[in-house]
């Protein structure tokens, strides 16, 4: 639709994602990631239908590409990203983020992006994990509306700090992260069915790298050891994961009849039965998010060696 | 008399410019090298840059690969430059590109007239270094390294193991003791000099040409031979993380170097802004007349190091996954975990939370669900009590409780109708203390009113549970501080376990205990155990129990349930 990569420098950081009808959370979604310091954004487009394709054609720093095709095909979307970033983002360090994904690294306050990236090239570290921490609102889901260009954290202001397990997995060598409110409310009864909250949406891509399933892992497996193992503590940061708004039972209702998900859509069967239940995901010990240096204390992330 | 500067150049150029212009306009001269690798056009580019100031000359170009000959050759050439073109220079001053003036030039130039001899250059001798990356330290100075540590690791790594095999040891030249220290360093024209005029030094140079890093030991060496007076430490602010790479300042450490009262930092980020700015424009840069103390910024990076080496105790996350035995603490915090006393006293928890102020809560490994204190169903850090969420990860399930509390100390009880696969966690868990009372488990089913086949046959299912719990306890491999008593010694004399028990737990008062859990009544237990063994049971965990009457009990008030006194 839109292809502006001619514009791109060697040294450009890039961001990829895939989006289908969010219009509403773009405007947000791209200041938030160019006041970071993201030189370049590439979208996928699954057949939109609100006009956010448009408004993504008309920006100077996005190329976007637009696709009918079966998102659960496409592994999720997976290949399609996989695919532009073999062509494009060789040599670059990219950032892979679904535009309900606000990314936080330490300093992030203090440092642009490219202080982080400079800083994992001299420490020859490759890829840098940000676990997916699910935001909510205090109250009902829907109590109040989302509007283009607000920053979703001011309405879902809310997190788990301390109930997510962990567990290897032994096949790509990746942490599988498990735990937030989806497995305390949606996956009670079913634990081991909760969504994975591990991810490792930086890295410094080479052609012959891909992500295998979303961005919880990777391939080759070494640029899934974003974890140290001999107690110590690697730089690591967060996705503050922003789904949970007032546009969320539309979104479960359509995903559900799309039937385009993960495991025949289980999450958005489990959303869509809870949502009736008790949209209020809030409890007396939901944490109250401050910025990333509260998330640091409370252990989420790490600023490992980088002072 | 004035300090001239030596200045390796290898990336932001734009930054080097800056800096060097910096020295110049407060009076010392500048000799840059540019690293080769660096192209001819952008070489060109920056040399016609400042080519406006006369002060500002390039020395002849060399490879400098980390850890190589290049980088000493790189200095020593440049200081022939400088020393030869200045004569006024009294001290040379090496420094990088990515070095930063904090203190006004003239400062500097203040405090070096005032040790006109002193050459200041960390050099200590090999016994004597810690920060040795790669495990070598003597070896570097008897060994040979023609493969790149950065691009050949795997190949630099067999042949330092080839050498240790075959005992192959260089001769190092005769009268040199070998130090090492900080690469930056001020040397006095007089020993400078004489480092670069000695009629020995080809013979030198060939030696430390095939030393590992040797712009760590060369000057840091032959510096031993002629000063008159050094000291033995860097005017280069620097600090360096685990892996023996610089820490990067950026922006928001403007603070902490203004405080820092050093002379120059490396290395800055060159997207620094603020800070070029702040050091570069103005001479008041509000620093105070100090000798250099980095002190303050040591704690922040050596906090760093220890956070990337050895973490947060008990905190398992994204970037934090110990392997078994590497936790540095198994969990965050002391726990105590009670086993029995739930059901041989009556309201157990909340006499214990009375007498030691912790948070005590129920058996948090029930299969109904988590009893978490003062029955919630939520705990700090959103944790629910749901036994299928807990039962999908018990081990984290306790570490993240423990992580989420720290601070306040946590009890909980525990048993064998638990899910007991966390008890050989708990048993090697250093931070556990563990107190069982063995068999009393039987008295709840003592007092129910179920009917006796199926008592027995639970009996008999707790007791092997129990006695497998016990078994993991009794490991070679627990660390767990554990105490066990069977049924029959606690209740003999109740008091003094407890007061132990509580004392470990240390809180508060050192008073005794004035007030003592309130004892089921166990009249009737003996013929009740004797029942069990009669339908062919045999009930062997809670000690030997008499038929009747039960042991310690007084006859005068049998019926009641009755209050140990001390």
């Amino acid at each position: 639709m839109a292809n502006r990569t001619d514009r791109i420098a060697p040294s450009d950081i890039l961001l990829f994602s895939t989006q289908r009808n969010e219009g509403v959370r773009l405007p947000y979604f791209l200041q938030y990631y160019r006041d970071m310091g993201v030189n370049h954004f590439f979208f996928v487009d699954n057949d939109s239908t609100d006009g956010s394709l448009d408004y993504l054609a008309r920006q100077d720093d996005v190329s976007v590409w637009t696709t009918r095709a079966s998102y659960k095909r496409a592994r999720f979307g997976v290949d399609w990203l996989n695919w532009l970033q073999m062509r494009y983002a060789h040599g670059h360090w990219t950032l892979v983020v679904d535009p309900d994904e606000l990314f936080l690294y330490p300093f992030c306050d203090t440092r642009p992006l490219r202080a982080l990236t400079d800083w994992l090239d001299a420490s020859s570290i490759k890829s840098f994990s940000a676990m997916l921490l699910d935001m909510y609102p205090k109250g009902r889901i829907d109590a109040e509306p989302y509007r283009p260009g607000q920053n979703p954290i001011e309405i879902a202001s809310w997190f788990d700090a301390g109930n997510y397990t962990i567990k290897k997995n032994p096949k790509f060598g990746n942490l599988w992260i498990q735990g937030g409110p989806r497995a305390r409310m949606f996956f009670a009864d079913q634990p081991e069915r909760a969504p994975a909250l591990n991810k490792i949406p930086l890295v410094k891509w080479d052609r012959r790298y891909a992500y295998v399933s979303s961005t919880h892992n990777l391939l080759p497996r070494g640029l899934n050891l974003v974890y140290d193992e001999w107690g110590g503590e690697k730089a690591s940061g967060v996705l503050l994961h922003t789904k949970f708004l007032d546009t969320f039972s539309i979104k479960a209702q359509e995903e559900l009849e799309r039937k385009q998900h993960y495991a025949g859509s289980k999450e958005y069967l489990a959303y869509a039965a809870g949502i009736r239940d008790n949209p209020d995901l809030w409890c007396k010990w939901s944490e109250k998010y401050i910025n990333w240096r509260q998330l640091e204390i409370l252990g989420l992330m790490s600023k490992g060696n980088w002072a | 008399m004035s300090v001239g500067i030596v200045m390796l150049v290898h990336t932001a150029l734009g930054r080097a410019e800056q800096v060097a212009r910096h020295w110049t306009r407060a009076g010392c001269p500048v000799v840059i090298h540019v690293d080769k690798s660096v192209s001819r056009k952008v070489y060109e580019g920056f040399v016609q840059s400042v080519s406006d100031v006369p002060e500002i000359l390039f020395s002849r170009r060399h490879r400098c690969e980390w850890g190589t000959w290049g980088l000493v050759a790189a200095s020593q050439d440049a200081s022939e430059m400088m020393l030869a073109n200045f004569p006024d220079v009294r001290h040379v001053y090496l420094a990088s590109g990515s070095c930063l003036p904090l203190r006004p030039v003239q400062e500097l130039i203040d405090y070096l007239a005032d040790r006109p001899r002193t050459d200041f250059i960390e050099s200590a001798t090999t016994a004597d270094v810690p920060w040795t990356v790669g495990g070598l330290d003597h070896e570097r100075f008897t060994m040979r390294f023609p493969f790149s540590w950065r691009k050949n690791r795997y190949l630099f790594d067999r042949f330092v193991e080839f050498q240790r095999k075959i005992g192959y040891r260089r001769r190092v030249p005769k009268g040199v003791v070998p130090h090492m220290g900080s690469q930056w360093w001020c040397l006095t024209r007089q020993t400078l000099s004489a480092i670069l005029q000695d009629p020995e030094r080809t013979r030198y140079d060939a030696y430390f040409r095939h030393v590992w890093i040797p712009d760590e030991s060369y000057f840091q060496t032959l510096s031993r031979l002629y000063s008159t007076n050094i000291e033995s430490r860097s005017l280069t602010l620097s600090k360096f993380d685990f892996q023996g790479k610089p820490h990067i300042f950026y922006d928001d450490h403007l603070q902490l170097l203004r405080r820092s009262d050093c002379f120059v930092a490396r290395k800055i980020w060159p997207h620094a802004e603020r800070l070029y700015q702040a050091f570069l424009t103005d001479p008041d840069g509000a620093m105070s007349r100090q000798e250099p103390n980095p002190g303050k910024i040591d704690r922040i990076f050596a906090k760093a190091v220890d956070r990337r080496t050895r973490g947060r105790a008990g905190l398992y996350m994204q970037s934090r996954y110990p392997n078994p035995g590497w936790e540095n603490g198994v969990t965050a915090a002391k726990y105590s975990v009670f086993q029995g006393f739930s059901e041989l006293f009556q309201d157990f928890e909340a006499w214990l939370a009375r007498a030691t102020g912790a948070q005590v809560h129920g058996h948090l490994f029930a299969p109904e669900r988590a009893e978490f204190a003062g029955g919630q169903t939520i705990i700090n850090g959103a944790l629910p009590d749901t036994a299928l969420l807990r039962d999908a990860n018990p081990r984290a399930f306790l570490t993240n409780l423990l992580w989420n509390t720290r601070g306040e100390r946590q009890c909980f009880q525990f048993g064998p109708r638990d899910n007991v696969k966390i008890n050989r966690q708990i048993a090697e868990d250093p931070n556990a203390q563990v107190s069982v009372i063995t068999g009393a488990w039987a008295v709840p089913l003592f007092k129910s009113n179920a009917n006796f086949a199926d008592i027995r046959a639970e009996a008999a299912a707790l007791q092997k549970i129990e006695s497998k719990m016990l078994d993991e306890l009794r490991s070679p491999y627990s660390k767990a501080r554990i105490r066990i008593w069977t049924m029959a010694e606690f209740i003999e004399s109740p008091m003094e376990p407890l007061q132990v028990i509580i004392d470990e737990i240390g809180h508060k008062s050192l008073r005794r205990l004035a007030e003592a859990p309130l004892m089921e009544d166990l009249t009737g237990f003996g013929q009740f155990l004797q029942n069990l063994k009669n339908q062919g049971m045999h009930p062997y965990l809670m000690g030997d129990f008499p038929v009747d009457p039960i042991p310690k009990l007084h006859g005068a008030r049998p019926r009641k349930p009755y209050l140990v006194k001390k």
